[in-house]
């Protein structure tokens, strides 16, 4: 054999940074600007800002003085547009809400001038500086972004490991992962680790997947390491389809060598040379960052042959989904990629032994991943020091709904929905009350206010009826009815089911028209106990996680909310006042002044009356759209 | 986009599809039908759907059956074998923005259009989706898309002005699109 002059990899990643020009710098000499540019912020239109700032610091001269870095989304995604400012020497202040105008004034008043315009800072939930909390301390050692801002409520309760550097460095730009200690896990697994090593750190971290089922990851690499068949592959799932969740989204647009770098340390693992990217069609953003992160690290030998200049070969490719929901399980995955129709088929053989091309293939979640490189370097008892007895470490959730702070966070396990949603969500916006809050997505189910105070983690939200799933949190207020949303749910899951197998295909499907009965108001008493059946059937015959957990947001909504499926079906009403099939509409000529706004709101034209005097909802033509009750300023629309 | 297609539809474009599909091919010498989906978005790129003369085209270049096409590309909600309008707009029904009354924006757009959603509008300006599926905005619930622009926490009240800009995009391209071609 020829004899190779393998370098160490450690030696070969210490050149690379030594050559690196990092854009970010966490004790910058110079004035940095970070602005998030990530999906929710483009919809927020922060591109425009970023062109206000810079032109701006162009008209002001500044442009050489002062560097404006692209970064992902920190999370606080209502506040966005958002605009970091990091000056030497002084502490880091972040403007929120930053239109294009604003951002000219900022430019030209804080940058330029050295005074802070504080009426557009961050400040909700200020705690006094200097007052940290223990979770604080820990969460500042390892990420010096919630040190920096641990005085804001919505960030000093979060502990930040997969996503810890999403918001902090330019995504475009390798050289900011490497000069924040990327790549290092890499290097030392090349260096010092056997395969069997670095899936012991694995095992002993106790991570489970973050896709939903919670399966011990160590294991899944096991299992695909001691699997025959060569060669092997390793796939990353990001075909985030569950509806209001989007943390692996942010995590890719954030920060993409974080899951590269773990797929090579996955890969080397369990003995793969080529791994693949499966992400959704819609995320075009995250598919571009990823398409150059994958060159960058192509182009400095990180990726490909020989990598890091050692004799282990790995290389990533990306494949895009197509709008199939059911593609976010392996096995209908797999298919996907192998360019068939995308059907789950019954496990066992399970994907270690027998996935992509028939060969053994370890398939690992967007957010498992990005955990892992931490858990390399700061190995595994760290990891599994945070989080509860089942389940170590933390989890990002995306919070929404009808929630003050909407976002993404990171928390450890064990963190109650009380603190998610009160203290770091800030609350039910408008007064309202807090209704339900629903995880798992289309897979999961609805927790009523009960359940505020149970500590998060798989086990005991499994128990409460509802899953971890991959993190979607929607928080619904007293507005929200719970029979409409679990009809929701079966919408989505019934046009997504594949229709392989019949009780997934034809359950949901029965389900679904029980569910648009009960809200039309044509429920009768024996549709529980039908929903109930169908439930059943579904969950325990269907082929794959889409029909078995189909049935969880109708089975939780009964359980816990009965009353509501009750009132619609026994008396014929809606409590949420929502669905408006039971909705009667009516001017109360006491109140009524005749002043016309509700007949010129009407998109039906169905109101009547003359100018003064009562006006009148014709209620056949009526579409109970509620715009009038809405309108009116003197109460007189009358809602029943 | 509908009033270009024909401007679309180029040999050279064919040609480019052909090399497209040799190099899939090659990289998966044993199985060819991997190349399939990667194929069908980079037609559906071109013409904003798969058309049926792209589907014969695609299953001989890959050597299989018709049928097995058009199985995969009606499988997707993402490939669509119809024309569409110049501009898709889409309503995201995820759970966020159907809390926050993304039904009533969807309902306005239809009606203000006069069509259902998968319908395109007669004067070939708008397909209003039937498929939208969660963006990942969701925290400026409700969002609505027109092709890849996004629209943060659009009210019913809102859809009139955004779709008037798009159609006096559209009516603005088109004429453009017409001289060109009478030029």
């Amino acid at each position: 054999m020829d004899a190779i002059q393998t370098v160490r990899a450690t030696d070969r990643l210490a050149e690379i940074r030594e050559q690196a020009s990092p854009h970010v710098s966490l004790q910058p000499d110079r004035t940095q600007l970070l602005i998030g540019i990530a999906t929710c912020a483009n919809a927020a239109k922060a591109r425009e800002t970023l062109s206000a700032v810079q032109q701006a610091l162009q008209t002001q001269g500044l442009a050489d003085d002062v560097d404006l870095i692209q970064v992902g989304c920190v999370g606080r995604c209502s506040l966005e547009p958002l605009l970091e400012v990091r000056a030497p020497g002084e502490a880091p202040r972040m403007y929120i809400n930053v239109t294009a105008e604003r951002a000219s004034q900022i430019v030209a008043q804080d940058v330029g001038g050295g005074k802070p315009i504080t009426d557009w800072l961050i400040d909700e939930g200020k705690r006094p500086e200097g007052e940290l909390e223990p979770d604080t301390a820990e969460a500042g050692a390892i990420n010096h972004f919630i040190r920096d801002w641990q005085h804001v409520n919505f960030f000093a309760r979060q502990l930040r490991i997969a996503l810890r550097n999403v918001g902090r460095i330019d995504p475009e730009h390798i050289d900011d992962y490497i000069a924040l200690g990327g790549y290092e896990a890499l290097a030392r697994v090349l260096d010092e680790m056997s395969p069997e090593d670095v899936i012991e750190i694995v095992s002993d971290s106790k991570l489970r997947g973050r896709g939903g089922a919670g399966f011990p990851t160590g294991l899944k690499w096991k299992f695909t390491r001691e699997a025959d068949g060569d060669p092997k592959y390793v796939i990353c799932n990001a075909d985030e389809g569950d509806p209001g969740a989007f943390m692996d989204r942010s995590a890719l647009e954030g920060d993409p060598h974080s899951v590269l770098e773990a797929m090579a340390i996955a890969g080397f693992a369990i003995g793969a040379q080529q791994g693949y990217v499966y992400v959704r069609a819609e995320y075009p953003l995250a598919i571009k960052r990823l398409e150059k992160a994958i060159e960058q690290a192509r182009e400095l030998g990180i990726l490909g042959q020989n990598v890091l200049g050692t004799d282990f070969s790995f290389d990533i490719d990306l494949r895009l989904g197509a709008g199939a929901f059911v593609c976010g399980e392996e096995t209908a995955l797999i298919a996907s990629i192998e360019g068939k129709r995308g059907m789950p088929r019954p496990r066992p053989p399970y994907p270690s032994e027998s996935g992509l091309w028939g060969k053994p293939t370890c398939i690992n979640n967007v957010e498992t991943l990005a955990n892992i490189p931490p858990i390399i370097l700061n190995g595994a008892e760290w990891y599994a020091g945070i989080g509860t007895e089942g389940s170590k470490g933390t989890k990002v959730f995306a919070l929404a709904g009808n929630v003050e702070n909407t976002g993404l966070i990171e928390v450890p396990m064990g963190i109650t929905l009380r603190e998610i949603i009160f203290e770091i969500g800030g609350g039910v916006p408008d007064g309202l009350e807090f209704k339900a809050a629903q995880t798992g997505g289309p897979s999961g189910g609805c927790l009523s206010a009960k359940y505020l105070d149970t500590p998060i983690d798989y086990d005991s939200l499994r128990e409460a009826g509802a899953i971890m799933g991959s993190g979607g949190l929607i928080v619904m207020d007293s507005n929200s009815c719970m029979v409409d949303i679990a009809r929701f749910f079966l919408t989505f899951t019934q046009d997504e089911s594949c229709g392989r197998c019949t009780p997934c295909r034809e359950g949901t499907k029965r389900m679904l028209e029980i569910l648009e009965r009960i809200t039309q108001g044509k429920g009768e008493e024996r549709d529980f106990e039908r929903l109930q059946r169908l439930c059943d059937v579904a969950s325990r015959s269907s082929l794959c996680g889409l029909g078995q957990t189909a049935a969880n947001p109708v089975l939780s909504t009964m359980r816990h909310f009965e009353d509501e499926y009750r009132a619609h079906i026994e008396e014929h009403r809606c409590p949420a006042h929502l669905c408006r099939a039971l909705l009667h509409y009516q001017i109360d000529p006491e109140r009524c002044v005749g002043c016309g706004l509700c007949k010129r709101v009407c998109p039906v034209h169905c109101i009547v009356g003359d100018p003064r005097e009562p006006h009148v909802i014709t209620e056949e033509v009526c579409t109970a759209c509620g715009a009038c009750f809405d309108a009116c300023k003197f109460d007189a629309v009358l809602r029943t | 986009m509908l009033y270009q297609r024909e401007v679309l539809d180029t040999p050279e474009w064919w040609q480019s599809l052909d090399q497209f599909i040799a190099r899939q091919k090659a990289e998966h010498p044993q199985s060819v039908q991997t190349a399939l989906i990667p194929v069908l978005h980079y037609v559906q790129d071109r013409f904003g759907y798969i058309p049926e003369k792209a589907i014969n085209h695609v299953a001989q270049s890959l050597g299989v059956p018709t049928s097995y096409v058009c199985g995969v590309a009606s499988f997707y909600s993402y490939f669509s074998l119809e024309p569409r309008g110049a501009y898709t707009v889409s309503v995201c029904l995820g759970t966020a923005c159907f809390v926050r009354g993304a039904q009533a924006v969807l309902d306005e757009i239809c009606r203000q259009l006069n069509v259902r959603p998968g319908e395109t509008t007669e004067d070939g300006i708008f397909t209003v989706s039937d498929s939208a599926r969660c963006l990942g905005a969701c925290g400026q619930a409700p969002v609505m898309m027109v092709d890849e622009d996004v629209h943060a926490r659009v009210r019913p009240q809102d859809v009139a002005d955004i779709l008037a800009e798009y159609t006096a995009k559209a009516r603005a391209e088109m004429a453009e699109a017409r001289a060109t071609a009478e030029a």
